[in-house]
C-alpha cells in the first residue's frame, strides 16, 4: 500500500477545493514555509460540478449597491436560518474574490465601457450578479484550474476517490483513498485536511446534478462524528429541463423571461410576488425574480390546481423567452439555446421551453465554524458539501459561487496556517483505518450473490423524491425516513458483481450509495423533526405550515450513530445583526428593509 | 418498447489479452442519449461495463467515445439519429486502459505545457480593480475559451494519431486563448512551445478537430491563427539577432 505525506490534503478539485489549494500555496508563500498541498478529485478537476452552474456569482458592484443589502437578501432569503456573522463575512469578501477571479483571467461578459456587467438575480435587490453569457461555473472552473497550474506546490491527485478519514485523538490524520485506474488504496498523511466535495443532489431522482454530486465528504465526516447540519433544506431549482432535469439557468428570468402556466397566465402573481411586473421589464424581487423556494412552490400549487401542462409525461410550466429576440438570446444565453435545442427539441428564440423544479441544491451540510474548520481540529470544509452557515433555509442563486471562492480561500488559508503549526499523527492511526476500510472493500468484493446494488438506489432516490419533495407530510417523511431506514440495513449485504481492480465503477457507485444512504438519513430526520415550514422546508401538516420562530429558529443537527438510529439535537442561530422578520416579495416587500 | 442494438468495444485487462466486441439490446425512445444507453447496459445489462460521465448536458467533458468511427460525447449523441449499426469505442489515439476509459494523462500534459493561464506582472499584487476588457476585447478570444477539454479533436486528428507528442488542437486553442486575451502579457513566454515542430507545424490542417468539436471552439483555425503568430514570432527575433 502506497503512504504518502502532505502538509494539506483537499478533497474534491471543483470550484472551492480549487481555490482553497490556490489559497493555501499563496498562504504557505507568503509565510515563507514550504508546504505540499494534495488536490484529490474522484474525476479529473474540470469535470466537477461546478462546471454546470450557469447564471453568475453575486457581489456588491454598482455604486448604488450596498453591503447591507446583499446581507439583508440573503438572511431574509435564507428565512432567517443564516449564520449572520458568515454572512456579514461573505458580503463584505465577495466583491474582492471575483476580482481575483477576473485578475486571473476569467472571460467575465462586459460593458460598452470595459467594466464587468451585472445581471439581475431572483430575491436580490438590486443587479449584482457577475455572469460569463451563461457558463459562468464553467468559465470559474476552467480559469481556477487552469490558475493551478502554475503553482508546483499543489499535486493533483486525479481520478481518486475517497474511502475515509482517519482521526486520532480528535485530530484529522490523513485520509484513505482508491487509486481508481489501479484500485490500489492509498494512504495521504496530513496535518490538515480540506473536504470539499459538494453536494448530496443524487440522492433524489430528479435534479439537475452531475452523476458524481453523491455526498461523498458528508458522509465521511459525518461517520467522524462531525454534525450535517440543516440538512433538511434541499433546494428545488424552479427550472429544470423535463425529462433529464437538465439545469435552465435562473438568469433567464434575470433577462426578463417569463413564467406561464398551462393557460398562458403568469401565475406568481397569486403567490405573493406580484403585481404583474410588465414584459421585457423585470424588476428584483417581483415575480420571476422571487426566490427559489417560493417559485417551485408556485409550480406545485399550480400542478395541483390543475393549470400545469404536459410535455412528454412530465407536468411542466413554460419559461418565455421569445420577447428577448434572438440576438440577445444568442449572446446572453447560448448555452441555454443549445440545451433546449438539443435535450428537447425546443428553440427558445420561437418557443416557449417547457420546465419544472428539480432538485438542485443541498443548503445542509458539513457543520463548520465560521473559519470553515469542523469539530474535527484540522478537518475543514468549503462550498456546497460544507454548512458554514451561509444560507440558511433557501440558498439565493449566486450567492454559491461567490461562497465557493470566499470560504474555499478561507479554508486553503486557515489549513495552511494549521499545517504549518502542527505534528503528523503517528502513522498508525492512519493504517488501522485503511485496514478496516480493505476489509469493507474486501467483503463487498467477495464475489457472494447479494440482492443488486441498483434495486436499492432506485428505491432510496423514489424515497427521497416521495418524502422530501417540494411540501412535506409528517407520514410521508416517516414513511421515508423508514425506507432509508430499511435500505442501510440491506446495504450491509450487498455485494458487487465486479471484483475487479481497474476502473472498477460498479464498486464506486456502489461505495457512494452507502455514502447517500446515511446522508438520506440525516436529511429524512431533520425534515420529520422541524415540525414548521421555513424556506425549502415547506410542511402540509395542520399547525405546521408557519414559521415558528419560538420552537425552530434553530440550526437541525444530526450526529451520526454506528450501533443505531441517527440522533437529533438543536443549535441556536447567530442572529446579531437583524432580527427574524416577516420574509415578503413583491410589492407586500416594498419599504421593508429586507 | 422499441430497442436498438449498441455494439461496444469491450476491453478488461485483468481477464482477456485482447479488447473483443459485444452487442447490446437497448431500450430507446426519441430522447434516448447514447449516455442513457450505457447506464441502461451498466445498470440492467452487465455491471462490468466502464466509461466516465458525469453533467450528462455537454458541459463538463467526460464522455467522449468513437461512434461509427467519428468521436462524440455520448450525452449528446443521440440514438434517434441512428438507423443501421451503432458501433461504440474508446476514444482513438489514446491508450486503452479499460473498456471506454482511455488514459488522458498526455493531454493533460499538453494543457499545462503551454502556460495557460493569464500572465502579468502585474498581478503579483492584490487589488480591488479588474482590468479592463471591452467587448469587442472580449470577442477577440471568447469562442476559444470555450473549450471543454473533452479531448475529441485529438482523436480527430491524424497527427496526434501519428505522433503523441504533438500538443494538439485544444493545448494550442487554449494558448491562443490567453494570447489574444487583452489582459495577457504572457505571449512571448508561450510562442517557443508553440513554435517548435511539436507545436503549432505538426498541424496539416486536415480541419476535422474543428468538424467534430461539440462547442463549436474551431480549434482548426486557433491553431493556424497560431502559425501565423509563430511565424511573426520567428521573423522578430531574426531581426532582433
Amino acid at each position: 500500500m502506497q503512504h504518502r505525506d502532505f502538509d494539506i490534503v483537499i478533497v474534491g478539485g471543483g470550484g472551492a477545493g480549487l481555490r482553497a489549494a490556490i489559497a493555501a500555496a499563496e498562504q504557505a508563500r507568503s509565510d515563507h514555509r514550504p508546504q505540499r498541498v494534495a488536490l484529490l478529485s474522484k474525476v479529473y478537476p474540470m469535470r466537477s460540478h461546478t462546471v454546470a452552474a450557469e447564471g453568475g456569482a453575486a457581489a456588491v458592484t454598482s455604486p448604488d449597491d450596498t453591503l447591507q443589502a446583499h446581507f439583508d437578501d440573503t438572511v431574509s432569503g435564507g428565512d432567517w436560518l443564516v449564520e449572520q456573522g458568515v454572512a456579514d463575512y461573505f458580503v463584505r469578501h465577495a466583491h474582492r474574490e471575483l476580482v481575483q477571479m477576473e485578475r486571473w483571467g476569467c472571460p467575465w461578459s462586459r460593458r460598452d465601457d470595459g467594466n464587468v456587467q451585472v445581471r439581475r438575480f431572483g430575491g436580490m435587490k438590486t443587479a449584482r450578479t457577475w455572469f460569463a453569457a451563461d457558463k459562468t461555473g464553467f468559465h470559474m472552473l476552467h480559469t481556477l484550474f487552469q490558475t493551478s497550474l502554475k503553482y508546483p506546490e499543489i499535486e493533483r491527485l486525479d481520478e481518486y476517490f475517497v474511502l475515509d478519514l482517519a482521526v486520532h485523538d480528535g485530530a484529522v490524520a490523513g485520509i484513505v483513498a482508491l487509486e481508481v485506474a489501479t484500485g490500489e488504496m492509498v494512504l495521504l498523511r496530513a496535518r490538515s485536511v480540506i473536504l470539499a466535495t459538494g453536494g448530496a443532489g443524487r440522492l433524489f431522482r430528479f435534479n439537475t446534478n452531475a452523476g458524481i454530486v453523491t455526498g461523498d465528504g458528508m458522509a465521511i465526516a459525518y461517520r467522524h462524528g462531525v454534525a450535517l447540519r440543516d440538512m433538511e433544506f434541499v433546494q428545488y431549482h424552479p427550472t429544470g429541463l423535463p425529462g433529464s432535469g437538465i439545469l435552465i439557468t435562473e438568469a433567464c428570468r434575470g433577462e426578463g423571461g417569463i413564467l406561464l402556466n398551462k393557460d398562458g397566465y403568469r401565475y406568481l402573481q397569486d403567490y405573493g410576488l406580484g403585481p404583474e411586473t410588465p414584459l421585457g421589464q423585470p424588476q428584483n424581487k417581483y415575480m420571476e425574480l422571487g426566490p427559489r423556494d417560493k417559485l417551485s412552490q408556485a409550480f406545485w400549487q399550480e400542478q395541483q390546481a390543475g393549470r400545469t401542462g404536459t410535455f412528454a409525461g412530465s407536468d411542466v410550466v413554460y419559461l418565455d423567452l421569445r420577447h428577448l429576440g434572438e440576438a440577445f438570446l444568442h449572446e446572453r444565453l447560448p448555452f441555454i439555446c443549445e440545451l433546449a435545442k438539443a435535450y428537447i427539441n425546443v428553440d427558445p428564440v420561437r418557443e416557449p421551453i417547457p420546465i419544472r423544479p428539480a432538485v438542485h441544491y443541498t443548503m445542509g451540510g458539513i457543520e463548520t465554524d465560521p473559519q470553515c474548520e469542523t469539530s474535527v481540529a484540522g478537518l475543514f470544509a468549503a462550498g456546497e458539501c460544507a454548512s458554514v452557515g451561509l444560507h440558511g433555509a433557501n440558498r439565493l442563486g449566486s450567492n454559491s459561487l461567490t461562497e465557493l471562492l470566499v470560504f474555499g480561500r478561507l479554508a486553503g488559508e486557515r489549513a495552511s496556517q494549521r499545517a504549518a503549526r502542527t505534528e503528523f499523527a503517528d502513522p498508525r492511526a492512519l493504517r488501522e483505518q485503511a485496514d478496516d476500510q480493505r476489509a469493507r472493500l474486501a467483503r463487498m468484493c467477495d464475489g457472494r450473490e447479494s440482492e443488486h446494488w441498483v434495486e436499492l438506489k432506485r428505491e432510496l432516490v423514489q424515497a427521497m423524491e416521495s418524502g422530501c419533495g417540494i411540501y412535506r407530510t409528517e407520514d410521508g417523511m416517516g414513511h421515508a425516513l423508514q425506507t432509508v431506514r430499511r435500505l442501510r440495513e440491506r446495504y450491509r449485504e450487498i455485494r458487487v458483481g465486479d471484483t475487479s481492480k481497474v476502473y472498477n465503477t460498479e464498486l464506486l457507485e456502489c461505495i457512494e450509495l452507502g455514502f447517500g444512504l446515511d446522508i438520506a438519513e440525516a436529511t429524512c430526520l431533520g425534515a420529520l423533526e422541524r415540525r414548521e415550514s421555513r424556506g425549502a422546508h415547506q410542511r402540509l401538516d395542520e399547525g405546521m405550515q408557519a414559521r415558528d420562530d419560538d420552537r425552530y429558529l434553530r440550526h437541525s443537527q444530526v450526529f451520526h450513530r454506528h450501533d443505531g438510529p441517527a440522533e437529533l439535537r438543536w443549535q441556536e442561530v447567530d442572529t446579531r445583526f437583524s432580527a427574524p422578520a416577516a420574509r415578503v416579495y413583491g410589492d407586500a416587500g416594498k419599504g421593508s428593509s429586507a | 418498447m422499441t430497442t436498438k442494438q449498441i455494439s461496444i468495444r469491450r476491453y478488461l485487462p485483468e481477464r482477456d489479452d485482447a479488447p473483443f466486441w459485444q452487442p447490446f439490446e437497448v431500450p430507446v425512445d426519441d430522447s434516448t442519449s447514447l449516455l442513457d444507453a450505457l447506464h441502461h447496459v451498466k445498470e440492467s445489462l452487465d455491471g462490468s461495463l466502464s466509461y466516465r460521465w458525469s453533467c450528462r448536458m455537454a458541459i463538463c467533458g467526460s464522455c467522449g467515445v468513437m461512434v461509427n468511427g467519428i468521436p462524440k460525447l455520448g450525452c449528446k449523441t443521440f440514438l434517434r439519429d441512428y438507423d443501421g449499426e451503432i458501433r461504440i469505442e474508446p476514444l482513438a489515439h489514446f491508450p486503452v486502459r479499460r473498456d471506454l476509459v482511455v488514459d488522458m494523462e498526455i493531454f493533460l500534459e499538453h494543457l499545462a505545457a503551454v502556460k495557460p493561464y493569464l500572465i502579468d506582472d502585474a498581478q503579483a499584487q492584490e487589488t480591488a480593480e479588474t482590468y479592463r476588457q471591452t467587448p469587442q476585447q472580449l470577442a477577440r478570444y471568447r469562442q476559444f475559451s470555450n473549450c471543454i477539454n473533452c479531448g475529441l479533436c485529438y482523436s480527430a486528428c491524424p497527427q496526434f494519431g501519428l505522433n503523441p507528442e504533438f500538443l494538439g488542437p485544444a493545448a494550442l486553442t487554449l494558448a491562443h486563448r490567453y494570447n489574444l486575451d487583452s489582459r495577457d502579457r504572457g505571449k512571448a513566454q508561450r510562442m517557443p512551445e508553440l513554435n517548435r515542430h511539436d507545436g503549432v507545424w505538426s498541424c496539416t490542417f486536415v480541419g476535422f478537430c474543428s468538424q467534430v468539436c461539440p462547442k463549436h471552439v474551431d480549434p482548426a483555425a486557433a491553431v493556424n491563427q497560431g502559425k501565423v503568430e509563430a511565424a511573426k514570432h520567428t521573423l522578430i527575433a531574426l531581426f532582433k539577432g
